[in-house]
């Protein structure tokens, strides 16, 4: 992964929708080089408005938190109603916020200031449809994945009516963007779940690598990365929903990492068991992190990537089972006296999961040699909205409008 | 950048406002107050019932300060200036604001939480979060202004009201 290109507030306050979408393109293919401003990387900003959010294909900042929320109506008012009213206030902060300026009634403007690249992405859970009324409007894209055999999910990490990803490489940045985005619905919705991620500080990652994870694996290594893979794996064309032209349908899944029995493997069988070399990220039959698996190796008769390893399995098998990952580790306060609490956020966005994802999980639930080390605790399926266009649009405008 | 044309309609918007707002005028050589004033991010409070504050910058490109005097909305039997002083225990109060609200020449007036605000009084229906209110800044010279304002939830801005010497009383905020 690239460094982003920083992209400078003041230019795009001057130069226009152009330097916008200039900018815009710029991030998403995420492969220029990074100008790191006199002042450091806290003002840079990510666009607000466009044909898709921010924060999916936006290069993934260090920093993330999702929080999954229900919606409460109050007041007489109704479910499409208070939907309406939380979408309408967060488009107005997050417009405010991404681009270093306070949001409407912000009680700390100052920690608004710097935004380091904050992206706020929100999306709808499947069942909110059916409570807005909008039932006939739900993308068949969007609905709760089927059980896998290896899920251990627990009632605390899974769905919600709507979901709010902030991310930015200053975790004050989201504190302070989830502060204010949580309190000016707090009359209307009740927090689900939420989960902080991290990935290497702004900087300190090796250049070109993909993250590391807790494991000490490189991970997501297989990944999308230009336009064109975007526009086939990633956004809905509309086709079949036109007011979803420009979404995304995110998996979220909280995948625990057995750390103490991972302990326990010599180096050599993590390797076998993920099918890359722990070093360099590297495929068992290759040299660098890059290159291609070949999982037809064999020495002395035996693969040299073993068939059931976390690579044979999760490596599509089909052009369709691509999608886009943007995972994030955990690491939090452990329960029950043990020594830690951490693993992954697994998160990957796709036009349709039952198409892209589900059969990648199914293989890798039923043989995966890794699944001995990690638990999947959460899972929760979004329609990632898409982008508003322009000021005075909100973020689900069209699907409400197609009421 | 989307804030710069904001700005660019909304005064393109003003000054055709203000134009016919001129032609009623019986000074033609002076532009209405109105007609130089815009507003930004501007926002209410959100209220059951009673008052409501709304908050936000007016910024005023003429030549000539503008002063706001009060305002009309369809939500609210009637709109104050207020300002938020100490009474004479030292306590901050809020109330209504005799001289009005100048915007400056050339210059900026914030309205904030804790100091002056334009006030919705008597309240016709609740003002809930992330609905719209609407309302018609009306400036000296009897030229106005609409204002689109975001309803938001806010904790602050709770100074006790004391209502003005015009009769008509109101609730505590």
């Amino acid at each position: 992964m690239g460094e982003h290109p920083t992209l400078n507030r003041r230019r795009l306050l001057t130069g226009g929708a152009a330097a916008v979408a200039a900018g815009a393109a710029l991030t998403q293919c995420g492969a220029a080089q990074s100008a790191t401003p006199a002042d450091g990387f806290g003002t840079a900003v990510e666009p607000f408005y466009g044909r898709h959010q921010s924060g999916v294909a936006t290069p993934p900042q260090a920093h993330a938190l999702f929080v999954a929320l229900d919606v409460v109506p109050q007041g007489g008012r109704s479910a499409f109603d208070t939907l309406a009213a939380v979408l309408k206030l967060w488009t107005s902060d997050a417009a405010r916020l991404t681009q270093g300026e306070p949001a409407l009634a912000d009680t700390e403007p100052e920690l608004a200031l710097r935004p380091a690249r904050l992206t706020v992405t929100v999306g709808l859970g499947p069942g909110v449809f059916d409570r807005a009324g909008l039932a006939h409007l739900r993308p068949e894209s969007v609905s709760e994945l089927p059980a896998f055999s290896t899920d251990r999910l627990e009632a605390g990490w899974r769905g919600g009516d709507l979901l709010l990803q902030i991310c930015a490489d200053d975790p004050i940045v989201i504190a302070h963007a989830g502060r204010v985005l949580l309190k000016n619905v707090r009359s209307m919705t009740r927090q689900r779940w939420r989960q902080s991620g991290f990935r290497n500080a702004h900087g300190s990652n090796r250049p070109g690598g993909s993250m590391r994870n807790l494991m000490g694996q490189v991970d997501g290594t297989a990944n999308l990365h230009d336009d064109q893979a975007f526009d086939r794996y990633v956004w809905a064309d509309g086709t079949a929903t036109p007011w979803f032209a420009g979404g995304t349908v995110l998996v979220v899944r909280r995948i625990r990492a057995e750390m103490d029995t991972w302990d326990e493997l010599d180096r050599p069988s993590k390797e076998l068991t993920v099918g890359r070399r722990l070093d360099t990220g590297a495929p068992l039959t290759g040299r660098k992190e890059t290159d291609e698996p070949d999982l037809d190796a064999t020495v002395d008769g035996i693969p040299v990537i073993p068939p059931n390893s976390h690579v044979a399995l999760a490596r599509h098998r089909t052009d369709d089972e691509q999608f886009l990952r943007r995972p994030y580790n955990y690491d939090d306060p452990p329960r029950d006296g043990r020594t830690t609490d951490s693993g992954l956020l697994f998160t990957s966005y796709q036009r349709d999961p039952a198409r892209q994802f589900v059969p990648v999980q199914e293989r890798l639930a039923a043989a995966d040699a890794l699944n001995q080390w990690i638990t999947t605790i959460g899972s929760a399926t979004f329609a990632i909205l898409p982008g508003v266009a322009a000021p005075g649009g909100y973020l689900g405008q069209p699907l409400l409008e197609s009421r | 950048m989307p804030d710069n044309r904001i700005r660019a309609a909304i005064s393109v918007a003003l000054a055709a406002w203000g134009l016919v707002g001129c032609s009623a005028s019986s000074d033609e050589h002076q532009e209405s107050m109105a007609s130089t004033v815009s507003v930004e991010n501007q926002w209410a409070s959100s209220a059951e019932t009673e008052m409501a504050a709304v908050f936000g910058t007016f910024a005023n490109t003429g030549d000539h300060d503008a002063r706001i005097v009060s305002g009309e909305s369809p939500l609210a039997g009637r709109v104050e200036v207020h300002e938020v002083a100490p009474d004479a225990s030292g306590a901050m109060k809020m109330r209504p604001k005799a001289d009005g609200l100048v915007v400056p020449a050339g210059g900026t007036r914030e309205l904030i939480p804790g100091g002056d605000h334009l006030m919705l009084m008597d309240l016709k229906q609740p003002l809930q979060a992330g609905a719209d209110v609407t309302l018609t800044v009306v400036f000296e010279d009897g030229s106005t202004l609409p204002v689109t304002a975001q309803i938001r939830d806010f904790a602050g801005g709770n100074e006790e009201y004391t209502p003005g010497g015009t009769g008509s009383g109101g609730g505590h905020h």
